[in-house]
């Protein structure tokens, strides 16, 4: 693999990090009011995924959509707008954290409702099979999703008809409060595309790399004409089911345990793709430090961006409902 | 007993729950976060340590499939009551509420029902935009086999808990996170508050004002501020949006002449007007006549937005409130 097509993915990991962690204090003092479901910790899963995508391809994501966002090439100073609720927002304030939108990239949109977004891939990915331009359309939706019907009849409908669409689970072992195991019998995730012969893979969404890999088999498996694919991500939140941290802000009582936090904390997907690129000798550690200031520099202009920004008129608040 | 003893609104429908548990071994809560200590406020606090999961059952999101699951467990002697943390969820669960448990009995002509509570919470504010916000009342009021109640404290909160449960039919309970802060006497007993019934909060000759859920508090502080200008208005809450008490209503209404209907959903189609058109139907034929045509305090026909400038005109108070009873009289 190239070096620009490596640093190119750190830097989105990077980029899709720090602009969580920009929030967490605006979120702490009430700055930021929209409910953020911080992406933090599942960056490989996002940027893996998207990589192997052209920019045609369409993207649906979920109410933990920021890093889908970012990573399909959604602009920073609009993402971090919205979530400031402002006009300048990519939604223009009125949709906040949970409903990015980019369509200039192919980001179809992302909405907390869990699962909605997947059969809307679906219809996607028809819309593609139809007008036959070898696009093709992916989705992203947690393990808790997979309790929702719909899942499963966009599954059999995208098989059905063969349909170019990638699903991806990102399996983060929570949903909410509830650990997978009281939510699901113990079968792995990725089994649930079996029934509907639906080519499936289980990977560790963690290692950048090793999603990449998946997702562009996932993307030529599509585009050959094979039909839709089902990846399972296994990753973890190191933050909060939204907010910073359910234990730290004492109001929510977060039922993780911390030795299983720390243990999903030392396999952190940039910090594990930094420890790569060093000891591959793809980057030294100044190279390194340049792109990091630089993103730094970057995410602060984009909040400053955000803070500036106005917010939406009360004169405009039915703007918007029709055409 | 003592009477005086005060009650949060989530810890009022808490002890209902936990005391009609404990009298019907039948009844049993089951839904999304009901283990959670966060999730749907204080309300099933310490429910699944006195009760076990068996009868406290936090579910997968799965809102289709547990809402006929309550359904059938009701058709089979239990006595479920369903929580979804939020209204929006439950456009998921309307097939089985409304296809389902709202036709049942009607379909079986009359040889079986679903004694059913599907008790959602209305949580909006704070940016949560669109898809977090809604409060869909007319929807399941639109269904004939529904009985729809809305507690605006924490007294009805106990008492319409404790009818929906032990009605014989479907009862759709909706309460708003805007009103888990208040706090006035509850009894400390099970005790029922009909459901059908509503309650007149204040006498008053220049306005009738029917208040629903949030906007009921934010109605008696319009009262107040009306009556520093020597404006006297007499508000009702409904309690129950169907059936609709329209006695209370229409009584009041013949007193004052003048009408204004506050509910926090969207304008049309809405609870409020099945409201002013049994108001004006009344009025037509029992040959009395409105002062001023009646006023509705409501969401604007928008979606929720997100931006706390937008939420800030989005969402009626007392402020409008006052309004519309001054538009009534011409002010
Ligand atoms: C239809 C519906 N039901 C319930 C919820 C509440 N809710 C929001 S996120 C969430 C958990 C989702 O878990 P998962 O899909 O694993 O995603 P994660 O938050 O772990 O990324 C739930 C239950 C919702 N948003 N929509
Ligand atoms: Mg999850």
């Amino acid at each position: 693999m190239e070096k620009s097509f490596l640093e190119n993915l750190y830097r989105k990991m990077l980029t899709i990090r720090l602009a969580e962690e920009c929030l967490i204090d605006p979120i702490l003092k009430g700055e930021v009011k929209t409910p953020c479901h911080l992406y933090t910790g599942q960056e490989a899963s996002a940027v893996g995924v998207c990589a192997a995508l052209e920019s045609g391809d369409q993207v649906f994501s979920n109410h933990r959509g920021h890093g889908h966002y970012l990573a399909k090439g959604g602009d920073l100073n609009r993402m971090l707008a919205e979530i400031y609720t402002k006009e300048t927002g990519c939604s223009r304030g009125r949709g906040g954290s949970m409903h990015l939108m980019a369509r200039d990239c192919n980001f179809m949109g992302s909405a907390p409702i869990i699962s909605q977004t997947v059969a809307m891939a679906v219809g996607a990915a028809l819309a593609d099979s139809i007008k036959k331009n070898g696009q093709i359309a992916a989705t992203f939706f947690g393990d808790g999703a997979a309790g929702e019907g719909i899942i499963y009849e966009s599954l059999n409908f995208a098989a059905l008809k063969c349909l170019p669409v990638i699903f991806v689970c990102e399996n983060n072992l929570y949903s909410t409060h509830l650990h997978i195991r009281e939510c699901r019998p113990g079968i792995p995730l990725y089994k649930i595309a079996e029934p509907f012969g639906i080519a499936a893979a289980q990977v560790g969404g963690n290692d950048i790399l090793k999603v990449y890999e998946a997702a562009k088999i996932a993307a030529k498996h599509c585009r050959a004409g094979l039909g839709p694919y089902f990846i399972e991500s296994l990753t973890y939140r190191m933050r909060g089911h939204v907010g910073p941290d359910d234990n730290i802000q004492g109001q929510h009582t977060d039922i993780r345990p911390q030795a299983e936090v720390d243990e999903w904390r030392a396999k952190d997907p940039v910090m594990r793709f930094e420890k790569y690129l060093l000891e591959n000798k793809i980057f030294d550690k100044d190279e390194l430090e340049t792109v990091k200031q630089e993103i730094t520099e970057k995410v602060k202009k984009a909040q400053e961006y955000a803070i500036d920004s106005p917010r939406p008129v009360v004169s405009d608040l039915q703007k918007h409902v029709f055409e | 007993m003592s009477s005086n003893r005060k009650l949060k609104f989530g810890l009022a429908i808490n002890e209902a729950l936990r005391q009609l548990m404990e009298s019907d071994p039948a009844v049993f809560v089951i839904g999304q976060g009901v283990k959670s200590p966060w999730y749907v406020g204080n309300t099933c606090n310490g429910l699944i340590q006195e009760f076990g999961e068996e009868r406290v059952i936090d579910t997968p999101i799965s809102e289709n499939a547990m809402s006929g699951v309550a359904a059938g467990s009701a058709m089979n002697g239990l006595k479920p009551v369903m929580n979804y943390p939020r209204l929006d969820f439950m456009f998921y669960a309307l097939d089985a509420i409304i296809n389902g448990a709202a036709n049942w009995r009607y379909m079986a002509g009359g040889n079986s029902n679903v004694p059913a509570v599907f008790w959602g919470i209305i949580n909006r504010g704070g940016e949560q935009a669109a898809q977090h916000s809604q409060a869909i009342q007319a929807i399941f009021a639109h269904a004939p086999g529904l009985k729809v109640v809305m507690p605006s404290g924490p007294y009805d909160a106990k008492g319409l808990l404790v009818s929906a449960v032990r009605d014989a039919d479907p009862v759709v309970f909706l309460d708003d996170r805007w009103l888990y802060g208040l706090e006035e006497e509850v009894p400390e007993e099970l005790y029922e508050v009909p459901i059908g019934k509503g309650k007149l909060l204040r006498n008053g000759s220049d306005a009738t004002v029917v208040a629903i859920s949030y906007l009921v508090p934010e109605a008696l502080k319009a009262a107040e501020i009306l009556a520093k200008e020597g404006i006297d208005i007499e508000v009702i809450d409904p309690r129950t949006i169907k059936p609709l008490d329209m006695p209370l209503i229409l009584g009041s209404v013949k007193k004052t002449g003048r009408l204004v209907i506050a509910e926090g959903a969207w304008q049309s189609f809405g609870v409020s007007s099945e409201i002013a058109c049994r108001v004006y139907t009344h009025v037509y034929t029992k040959v009395y006549t409105l002062k001023a045509p009646i006023e509705k305090v409501c969401l604007p026909d928008c979606p929720a937005p997100a931006s706390r400038s937008l939420e800030a005109a989005y969402y009626p108070k007392a402020e409008q409130i006052v309004a519309a009873v001054k538009k009534t009289m011409s002010l």
